[in-house]
C-alpha cells in the first residue's frame, strides 16, 4: 500500500467515526433485548420507536445499508478496507444493524452472482431501501436433508410458471412479502438437474401460510403453501433447471452463519454463570465433575473462535475454504447444543424455568429447547460430516 | 496479528519437510529402535545443526538466528511427523529456552555457542515423581560461600543419557525456586537410564551433594520461581507443535488406508460410520492446528497471555492426540496393532509426549483455576 492510500484510509476511519457518533442515536447504541429491536422493514413496515426510524434513513441516505454493494444497486460502493473499517467502527460503538434482512445477507449474494443485470437492478435496490422483505423457501415435508429430493413443482404454461406443493422451515413466511425457492421444473432428469431458483411475491393468489410452534414455544418459522400459483417467468433467477448450483452457493453462505462466522452476538460463559450460582469448596468448584465439563467444553470453545479467526485470515490471504463452512456449520452448532447442557446444569432447578418471570438473563430452558433445532437446520450435523468425508477428505 | 504463518516461516516449514521425509522417514525410527534403542542418528543431527535449527531461538545478539518459536513450532511439527529422534527438544527448547529467559548474561555467552553447533547437549530436571507437580518440588540448595549445593531426585529426564549439562530446578525455600546447571558428570550425580514406550531414555537423576559454581545459578534477580512456570508454559507449546505433528500424520496415514483397503467387495472408506468418524478427526485437527499457531505467536509477542495459551493448547492436542492416535489404530484394524505397521509407533510417541510437563487433565484443572473456578 502506498503512503497516499494509506493517509485516505486513516482519513476514512477518522471521518466513519465522526459521523457515527454523530448520527448513531444512544439508543441504537444498547445491545438488542427484544423483538422489537429488530426492523425488518417490508411493505408493512413499522418501526417500533423514533431512534429506529432515525437510524434507518440516515444510513440510508448515507448509503451504509449495504455499504460494500455497487452503487448503482443501491449499496455503499466502499472498498473492501473500507467496508471492514466501518464495520469495526459500528461494532467499537456498539451500533445496531439497521435493518435484519435475509435479501442482504442471503438473496441479495446470490443476485449478484447468478442474476440478470435487469433483475440485479430491479431486486436490489429495494433490498436496501428495505421496501420488501424477502424469506427463503427449501426445505418440504418430505425434502429434510435429501433437499435436492424436492416436490414443489413449476410447470411451464408458457406465459407463466404453474406453482403446486409447499415449503417449510419458513422463517417469518407469515410476515415476509416474497420468498425466494427452489422448485422442480424437470422431474425426468436427476434429481440435482431439474431444480430451478424461483422469485415468488407472496401476495399472489394461492399462497398461504402456517406457524409452526416449536419446543421452545413460538418461532418465526412457518409451513408456506402453493396452490397453482402463478409466477412471472421473468421470475426466474440464473438458468432453467440449474438451480442447485444457487442453492449450494446459499447453502454455503448460511452454514457460515449458522455456524457463528459473522455473528456477534455475545454468548453466556458456562463459568461465570457457575461462579454467581454453585457453591465453592476450597477455591474449586464444589461439583468436581461440572467444573471438569465445564472447563473442557471452555477449551474447545475458545479454540474454535481462534479457528475462525484463522480460516478469515488465511481466506484474507487468499486461501479458499469454501468447503469448510461444513466444518463450522457442524462444530459450532454441536458446541452451542453442549452449552446449553451446561448452563441447565449449572443453574439447577431456576434453569427451568419456563415463563419469563426471571429478572436478568436469557430463559435458559427455552434456548436450551432452541439449541436442539441448531444441529439440524441448514444442514444436519450427520450432512455436514458426509460432506466433510467426501469434499474434504475425498473419501469414496 | 493475523494467524497465518509468514513466507518465511513457510519455507522454513518446506524445507524441514523435504529433508525430513527424503533422508529421515520413519524407516530410520524403526532402525534406531531394532539397533539396541540408540537415543539419535549422529549425521541427521549434523543436518539439523547444519540448517540452523538449533540457533531458530537464539537472539541475533548471540549469532542466533532469532527467527522466533512460531519458526520453530513448524520444524517440530515436520519432526513430530516423521518421529525423528534428536537433541533439539531437550537441548534447545528447553534447554536454550531456560538460558535464554534467565537474566544471567556470562551463561548465554558461554553456552549459546555450545548449544547451536552442538557441542554441548543439555536437558532439564524438573519432575520428581511420576507426575507433574511444579509446585511441590522437594529438590534442595543450599547456598555455601563459594558455590551451591544440591540435593535430590529427578526423573523423566528426557535424553538424560546423553545430555552433557543439565539445568535442574530446587527449591531455596517455600516461596522461592532457583535453576542450576550442572555438568552431569559432575561428583554426587548418579544417572540411572529408562527405556519408554517411545523407545526414548529417561533419566532418572539422583543429586548428592553436588555442587555448583555460583555463576551457574539462571535466575541471578529474576524470580526462579516466574522463570520455571516460563520455560514451562513455552516448553508445553514446543510440544504441542511436535504433538500437532504427530496427530497430522498419523491421521493421513489413516485415510489413505481407508482409501486402499478393501473389504465386501469395496474400499472400506465408503461405510459412513467411519466416514463420519474421519470427519470428526479432521474437524478436532482443525481446531489444534488454531491454537497451536496462536501459543507460538503468544511466546513471540511476549503475549501477558502466554499461561492460558500454553495450557489450552496443551490440553487440547493430548486430548486430540489420544482421540486420533487411537481411531488411527482401530481403522487399521489387525494390520494396526501389529509391529510390522508403523501406525502403532505414533500411537506410542503421542503417549508419552502427552505425560511430559503436564497431561491433558493437569492443564484443565490449571485453565479452570486461571478463571477462579
Amino acid at each position: 500500500m502506498d503512503s497516499k492510500n494509506k493517509l485516505d484510509i486513516a482519513d476514512f476511519r477518522t471521518e466513519t467515526r465522526a459521523w457515527l457518533e454523530e448520527n448513531c442515536p444512544k439508543s441504537m447504541c444498547q445491545p438488542i433485548k427484544d423483538a422489537s429491536d429488530f426492523y425488518w422493514g417490508g411493505r408493512n413496515a413499522k418501526f417500533s420507536f423514533e431512534d429506529q426510524r432515525l437510524w434507518f434513513e440516515r444510513m440510508l441516505e448515507k448509503g451504509w445499508i449495504v455499504p460494500y454493494w455497487e452503487k448503482k444497486y443501491g449499496g455503499g460502493g466502499l472498498s473492501p478496507k473500507e467496508n471492514t473499517i466501518l464495520t469495526q467502527e459500528m461494532s467499537r460503538l456498539g451500533c445496531r444493524k439497521p435493518i435484519y434482512s435475509f435479501g442482504i445477507s442471503m438473496l441479495g449474494p446470490a443476485l449478484l452472482q447468478f442474476a440478470t443485470e435487469e433483475q440485479k437492478l430491479k431486486y436490489l435496490p429495494e433490498i436496501v431501501k428495505g421496501k420488501i422483505w424477502w424469506c427463503q423457501g427449501y426445505s418440504e415435508p418430505n425434502s429434510g436433508s435429501d433437499l435436492a429430493g424436492l416436490h414443489m413443482k413449476a410447470d411451464d404454461k408458457g406465459e407463466y410458471f404453474l406453482v403446486t406443493g409447499s415449503k417449510v422451515w419458513t422463517s417469518y413466511g407469515d410476515k415476509a412479502d416474497w420468498i425466494f425457492c427452489l422448485v422442480r421444473t424437470d422431474s425426468n432428469s436427476p434429481k440435482h438437474r431439474g431444480i430451478s431458483f424461483l422469485l415468488i411475491d407472496m401476495k399472489s393468489q394461492g399462497v398461504s401460510t402456517r406457524p409452526i410452534k416449536l419446543i421452545s414455544g413460538k418461532s418465526p418459522f412457518c409451513e408456506t403453501f402453493f396452490d397453482a400459483v402463478k409466477v412471472p417467468k421473468t421470475n426466474l433467477v440464473g438458468n432453467l433447471n440449474e438451480g442447485w448450483t444457487i442453492a449450494k452457493f446459499l447453502l454455503t453462505h448460511e452454514r457460515q452463519m449458522i455456524g457463528g462466522i459473522g455473528e456477534t452476538d455475545i454468548k453466556e460463559n458456562p463459568h461465570k454463570l457457575a461462579k454467581k450460582e454453585l457453591p465453592f469448596e476450597s477455591g474449586k468448584l464444589k461439583d468436581s465433575i461440572l467444573r471438569t465439563e465445564i472447563s473442557d467444553f471452555e477449551l474447545d470453545d475458545e479454540i474454535f473462535n481462534l479457528t475462525i479467526q484463522r480460516i478469515v485470515d488465511e481466506a484474507k490471504a487468499g486461501n479458499n475454504s469454501g468447503a469448510l463452512s461444513s466444518f463450522f456449520k457442524y462444530y459450532g452448532t454441536e458446541l452451542n447444543v453442549k452449552r446449553f447442557e451446561l448452563l441447565l446444569s449449572i443453574s439447577g432447578s431456576d434453569g427451568l424455568l419456563w415463563m419469563d418471570d426471571k429478572s436478568s438473563g436469557i430463559n435458559i430452558a427455552r434456548n436450551f429447547c432452541r439449541s436442539k433445532g441448531n444441529t439440524i437446520e441448514g444442514g444436519t450435523s450427520e450432512i455436514q460430516l458426509n460432506i466433510i468425508a467426501k469434499r474434504i477428505l475425498e473419501l469414496p | 496479528m493475523a494467524l497465518i504463518i509468514t513466507e518465511e516461516e513457510k519455507m522454513l516449514k518446506e524445507a524441514a519437510r523435504e529433508l525430513l521425509e527424503t533422508k529421515v522417514s520413519i524407516d530410520q525410527f524403526r532402525l534406531l529402535r531394532d539397533e539396541n534403542y540408540q537415543s539419535f542418528d549422529r549425521s541427521t543431527w549434523n543436518e539439523i545443526i547444519e540448517m540452523g535449527w538449533t540457533s531458530l531461538i537464539i537472539p541475533a545478539e548471540y549469532n542466533g538466528l532469532d527467527f522466533g518459536y512460531v519458526g520453530m513450532g513448524q520444524v517440530l511439527e515436520e519432526m513430530g511427523r516423521k518421529l525423528v529422534k534428536s537433541p533439539l527438544i531437550s537441548s534447545i527448547l528447553f534447554s536454550a529456552t531456560a538460558i535464554k529467559y534467565s537474566d544471567n548474561e556470562k551463561l548465554k555467552i558461554k553456552f549459546f555457542p555450545k548449544l547451536m553447533n552442538g557441542e554441548a547437549l543439555m536437558s532439564l530436571a524438573v519432575d520428581e515423581k511420576s507426575y507433574h507437580d511444579p509446585d511441590n518440588i522437594n529438590t534442595k540448595v543450599t547456598e555455601e560461600k563459594k558455590c551451591y549445593r544440591l540435593n535430590g531426585k529427578k526423573t523423566f529426564v528426557l535424553n538424560g543419557n546423553f545430555s552433557d549439562h543439565l539445568i535442574v530446578l530446587a527449591k531455596i525455600d517455600s516461596k522461592e525456586y532457583g535453576l542450576f546447571l550442572v555438568k552431569s558428570d559432575t561428583l554426587g550425580i548418579t544417572i540411572k537410564n529408562k527405556i519408554l514406550l517411545d523407545t526414548s531414555t529417561y533419566s532418572e537423576i539422583i543429586l548428592n551433594d553436588v555442587l555448583v559454581p555460583k555463576e551457574h545459578r539462571l535466575d541471578i534477580k529474576i524470580s526462579g520461581m516466574e522463570l520455571i512456570k516460563k520455560v514451562l508454559d513455552i516448553s508445553c507449546i514446543g510440544l504441542s507443535a511436535e504433538i500437532l505433528g504427530v496427530i497430522m500424520e498419523s491421521f493421513e496415514l489413516t485415510i489413505n488406508y481407508l482409501k486402499e483397503r478393501e473389504q465386501f467387495g469395496v474400499k472400506i472408506g465408503s461405510f459412513q460410520s467411519l466416514q463420519h468418524r474421519a470427519a470428526k478427526l479432521f474437524s478436532e485437527i482443525e481446531l489444534c492446528k488454531s491454537i497451536v499457531l496462536k501459543a507460538l505467536q503468544a511466546i513471540d509477542k511476549e503475549d501477558k497471555d502466554i499461561s492460558n495459551y500454553a495450557s489450552l493448547a496443551k490440553a487440547k492436542l493430548c486430548k486430540t492426540a489420544k482421540l486420533v492416535t487411537n481411531e488411527a489404530i482401530q481403522m487399521h484394524g489387525g494390520i494396526g496393532v501389529t509391529d510390522d505397521s508403523n501406525i502403532g509407533f505414533y500411537l506410542k510417541k503421542a503417549r508419552v509426549l502427552q505425560k511430559i510437563f503436564g497431561d491433558y487433565n493437569y492443564h484443565l484443572d490449571k485453565l479452570a483455576k486461571n478463571k477462579g473456578y
